[in-house]
């Protein structure tokens, strides 16, 4: 009886802390992370993976060993100050070898999946492979699939069961690419080319960020990615494919966000009886709601406000050298502000009103956009997608 | 030897202590110099842990605005930059000057005016680093300061510049410095102190001065190269005139790596000295711990590029500093498995210097195993750049060197003020050290594998980083709180009286063989040694203690005579180096007038006769 109320007792004390232990000990499964290095979904990051879960296991006998002769010396040699003096030992040869030679085949048995994991990785890829190029700039990430002649932003689609061959450079500093369920790090320089391939193995939206220090918002350079099965991806790039200048555009002027919206602006003035009407054309520009009035009236607030000189519209023939993120999809992504806040018509408007607000230090300017404008822009923007 | 030529040129005045301000600014007595390097180390130490507690602030919940994202990246290159310039380095160069010379049966070392200047140079280059925040214009770049974030392009404010010309200031104490060290233990050992007889301590000292010798060079060259880029329009570093930011990461860390081991070989000399005199038994395998730091220092000048694995250097170069890398591993072994053999069989007296020591090792032996987890390049490249290397650095940096030196504060500290820091308080220090620690870096582990990277102001709440993060901020504070404790032991122990005999430990080496503290001279007379160990071979053949050594009065010993030249040559130096931040608005005059000093400053130090 009594220690049945001792028992309830202990119990009510510990049922106190265990909200907390269960809180921690759910901080110690990487399902608990979606950005978690330690569930890797491509070949590539799995030989890495492979060879430190091979220097874990190591490390954890070794720490074990160590830290428990550690521990027994401590309590088994306590002395008192008048205790004799111990026996003066300065040294053992043999057991001095050993603890050489032993931490060496330690080392040797970690060293030659290492090698054979730094040739790995470090290998061409051949067969069908798609090419992708990486840029890096402050602070978002731009896409390009040179095959296909399309461009993205912050948000790289990429089929399933298919090596995907990076190919990376940055537009100003350094970054570091970081998809850590397909890859670990690899830099980007300005003056070099640097190289990554992975084949994804499991389809779902994964988040990645950059990794190398580079300047005030390195910590919102994050970006998507959305590994799709190979019907979806060619969908997706079908679609893509869709959003670029028209013929009769393209004879314009070279500034080519100015060809795209000039597409979308042709479309708009022919189809007035339609609203709703899903493009037909296989080269027009993507526009899903071309008689919205708040739609035209975004038009005009991205040519007129300054959107233009930054961000461009056509993911087919874009530009390169853009300073702001190609936005052909805008619509459809998961995020803005480089996988920062989700793609909201809340926060996308808080963004265009005041971008500086969400990430101080972004390159776009506060361009003074007033609420009505920017539900305007909102609208024109989400129809691209 | 040397010490008799000294004698001989004696002359018959008597020293009496000096005492008050002036005697401090114009010191040229090495115990002096330690203690001022010591006690600003210890001041800057707290600056960089203050800066440290506003980032755990900031980590603490996702999505924070405590800190602003700049002056977030302010504070973690002000805190990395501190801790390793102006608190490990100069906490360990304390020990160095206090100890050396008495280690060594030495009088003072070899330079005692260039000693000097190595402090107020020390000083110069940490007060005009910080002074960057009353501009607001602390250096934001990362304590490595990666090239091309680093040009005028990227960089354009003063944030660089203040960074890039105090390393530069820091630098010549560093190396002036190491210089005196290196003659000193070279030249001034007292008869009988060989090579393979010296101290622990002195030893790692020593090879800890040949490291900075050669590392600092290199450091030094890669910030003239970044200073013209800067200010002259250069393009060492910059891609678009054809040059190469990589350059700068290779540059950066032939130094950085060796800066590594500068950082903790003195604690691992602390160390060396507390477990044999704890443990009332010799250091266990003395040569192999003399040639395992020989094989650590030369080593770790070919490992550099296991920082930059990420880069994509290429299969050949990965496996190069990947097994180099692998092979510093089996010297740190054979030390940590020595520390536990000095302990082992032993009878183990625990006062709170081998608390620290005991702590060391255990903590050690954590960063030193994640150390090896990043040898391996396919495994790093997931670690690198997240908390998981955070985690490693701090247990090497903080488990290694900042346990291993707070250990040698309690075990030299009555030799240093002839006062016993107090059990109790210690005791509490080391617990709430060990716990606060523990819980600050030990969950950067878990989150670094688990994908929350370095360098990040803040983190968005879907990516689960949180509960930890406040886990870790929640350590730092009880980490702060345990050092509030050693400052009231301090202030405690201040006040009370001396009470700390010459050989408080029964310790092995002449350190102990004098007063607590000190006399100016150290040492009545030059003590002849006769083995490793010297002062318990002495006891030995005394048949037990030592009688209380009387103090004397120095009649006769022969002393440096007391300078301000070091001071204004460091004034000048950091006149020149304020000039050139205040250049576009007051023209050349302020490098002028610095230059101008500086040199007024050496010629009369060149020519003051010195005693």
């Amino acid at each position: 009886m009594h220690l049945r109320i001792r028992a309830l007792r202990l119990l009510r004390r510990v049922a106190f802390a265990l909200p907390l232990l269960v809180l921690v000990a759910s901080a110690c499964n990487p399902d608990h992370y979606p950005q978690t290095a330690l569930r890797p979904l491509s070949d590539y990051a799995r030989i890495g993976d492979d060879i430190q879960t091979t220097t874990f296991k190591w490390a954890l006998a070794v720490f074990v060993l160590v830290e428990g002769a550690l521990i027994y010396a401590i309590f088994r040699f306590k002395g008192k100050p008048d205790d004799p003096e111990p026996r003066q030992v300065h040294g053992n040869t043999t057991i001095e070898i050993i603890w050489t030679v032993v931490p060496a085949l330690i080392l040797a048995a970690i060293a030659v999946p290492t090698v054979r994991g730094i040739f790995e990785t470090n290998s061409t890829p051949t067969g069908d492979v798609l090419r992708v190029e990486v840029v890096g700039h402050q602070w978002w990430w731009e896409f390009r699939y040179p095959e296909l002649n399309l461009t993205t932003a912050n948000e790289v689609h990429i089929p399933v069961g298919q090596t995907v061959s990076f190919h990376m450079s940055t537009a100003d500093v350094v970054h570091s690419f970081w998809p850590p369920r397909f890859a670990g790090k690899r830099d980007v320089f300005p003056n070099r080319e640097t190289r990554m391939w992975f084949k994804a193995e499991q389809a779902g939206e994964y988040p990645g960020q950059c990794a190398e220090f580079c300047g005030i918002e390195h910590g919102r350079m994050a970006f998507r990615v959305r590994a799709q099965t190979p019907e979806e991806f060619q969908a997706w790039v079908s679609h893509m494919q869709t959003l670029g200048p028209k013929p009769q555009a393209s004879a314009a002027p070279a500034d080519s966000m100015r060809t795209a919206s000039a597409g979308a602006k042709l479309q708009a003035s022919q189809q007035p009886a339609k609203p709703g009407a899903k493009p037909t054309a296989p080269d027009s520009a993507a526009v899903q709601q071309p008689a919205d009035p708040a739609y035209a009236a975004g038009e005009k607030l991205f040519m007129t406000k300054g959107c233009v000189g930054c961000h461009s519209l056509q993911a087919v023939n874009a530009p390169k050298g853009m300073i702001g993120p190609n936005l052909a999809n805008v619509g459809a992504r998961s995020y803005i502000g480089a996988g920062s806040f989700q793609n909201t018509d809340e926060n996308l408007s808080r963004w265009i009103q005041n971008p500086q607000a969400m990430k101080k230090g972004v390159l776009m300017p506060n361009l003074g956009v007033t609420p009505d404008e920017a539900k305007s822009l909102v609208a024109y923007l989400r129809a691209h997608k | 030897m040397a010490t008799t030529a000294l004698d001989q040129r004696a002359h018959a005045a008597s020293h009496a202590e000096p005492t008050g301000l002036w005697s401090w600014i114009t010191t040229v007595d090495h115990k002096r110099i330690g203690i001022l390097y010591g006690s600003t180390a210890f001041l800057f130490f707290l600056m960089g842990g203050i800066e440290a507690l506003m980032l755990r602030i900031q980590l603490g919940t996702p999505n924070n605005t405590f800190l602003a994202p700049e002056t977030y990246n302010q504070l973690f290159t002000m805190h990395g930059t501190t801790m390793i310039f102006l608190a490990i380095m100069p906490i360990s160069a304390a020990f160095f000057n206090f100890m050396i010379p008495l280690q060594i049966g030495a009088r003072d070392v070899a330079f005692p005016r260039l000693n000097a200047f190595s402090y107020w140079v020390f000083l110069a280059g940490g007060l005009f680093l910080n002074s960057s925040f009353l501009f607001g214009a602390a250096p934001d770049q990362g304590w490595f300061g990666y090239a091309n974030l680093t040009s005028r392009q990227y960089s354009p404010g003063l944030n660089v510049d203040f960074w890039m010309l105090g390393l530069q200031i820091l630098g010549v104490a560093s190396l002036a410095a190491a210089v005196n060290f290196f003659v000193t233990i070279v030249n001034l050992r007292a008869p009988g102190m060989k090579l393979m007889r010296m101290p622990m301590f002195t030893w790692m000292s020593f090879i800890t001065q040949v490291l900075l010798l050669l590392a600092f060079p290199v450091i030094t060259v890669a910030l003239i190269l970044l200073m013209f880029d800067r200010f002259f329009g250069t393009h060492f570093f910059v891609p678009s005139g054809g040059g190469d930011p990589l350059l700068w990461q290779h540059m950066f860390w032939i130094f950085g790596h060796p800066e590594v081991y500068i950082l903790i070989l003195p604690a691992f000399g602390v160390v060396s000295e507390i477990l044999p005199v704890f443990s009332r038994k010799p250091l266990f395998g003395y040569a192999a711990m003399v040639f395992s730091g020989v094989f650590i220092a030369f080593l770790g000048f070919g490992v550099w590029a296991h920082h930059m694995f990420a880069t994509g250097m290429g299969p050949l170069p990965d496996t190069f500093f990947s097994l180099a890398t692998m092979l510093i591993a089996i010297p740190t072994g054979v030390k940590i498995f020595n520390w536990l053999g000095t302990a082992w069989g032993g009878s183990l007296q625990f006062k709170t210097p081998m608390y620290f020591a005991l702590a060391f090792i255990a903590m050690f032996i954590i960063g030193g195993l994640s150390g090896v987890m990043h040898a391996s390049p396919p495994a790093d490249l997931q670690q690198t750049d997240t908390y998981f290397v955070v985690a490693h650095f701090h247990y090497v940096m903080f488990g290694g060197s900042i346990f291993g030196l707070t250990a040698g504060a309690y075990y030299w500290w009555p030799k240093m003020f002839g006062r016993l820091l107090d059990e109790g308080l210690g005791k509490v220090h080391f617990w709430l050290m060990l716990i606060g620690f523990n819980l600050t870096f030990f969950p950067m582990h878990i989150l670094g594998l688990n994908g929350m990277p370095r360098r990040v102001y803040t983190y968005p709440e879907v990516l689960g980083f949180e509960t930890l993060n406040r886990i870790e901020t929640v350590g730092s504070f009880i980490l702060a709180f345990s050092f509030l404790i050693f400052l009231i032991n301090i202030i405690k122990t201040w006040r009370g009286p001396r009470n700390a005999p010459a050989d408080p430990w029964n310790g092995a080496t002449l350190e102990w063989a004098i007063p607590s503290p000190p006399q100016e001279w150290n040492f009545a007379q030059i003590p002849a040694v006769h083995g490793r160990d010297t002062l318990w071979e002495e006891k030995r053949a005394r048949g037990g203690k030592l009688p209380e050594p009387p103090r004397v009065s120095g009649q006769g010993i022969h002393l440096p005579n007391p300078s301000y030249w070091p001071l204004v040559s460091a004034l000048g130096l950091l006149g020149l180096m304020v000039g050139v931040i205040l250049e576009p608005h007051i023209g050349p005059w302020g490098i002028i007038t610095g230059g101008v000093i500086l040199l007024f400053g050496v010629f009369n130090w060149a020519f003051e006769p010195a005693g």
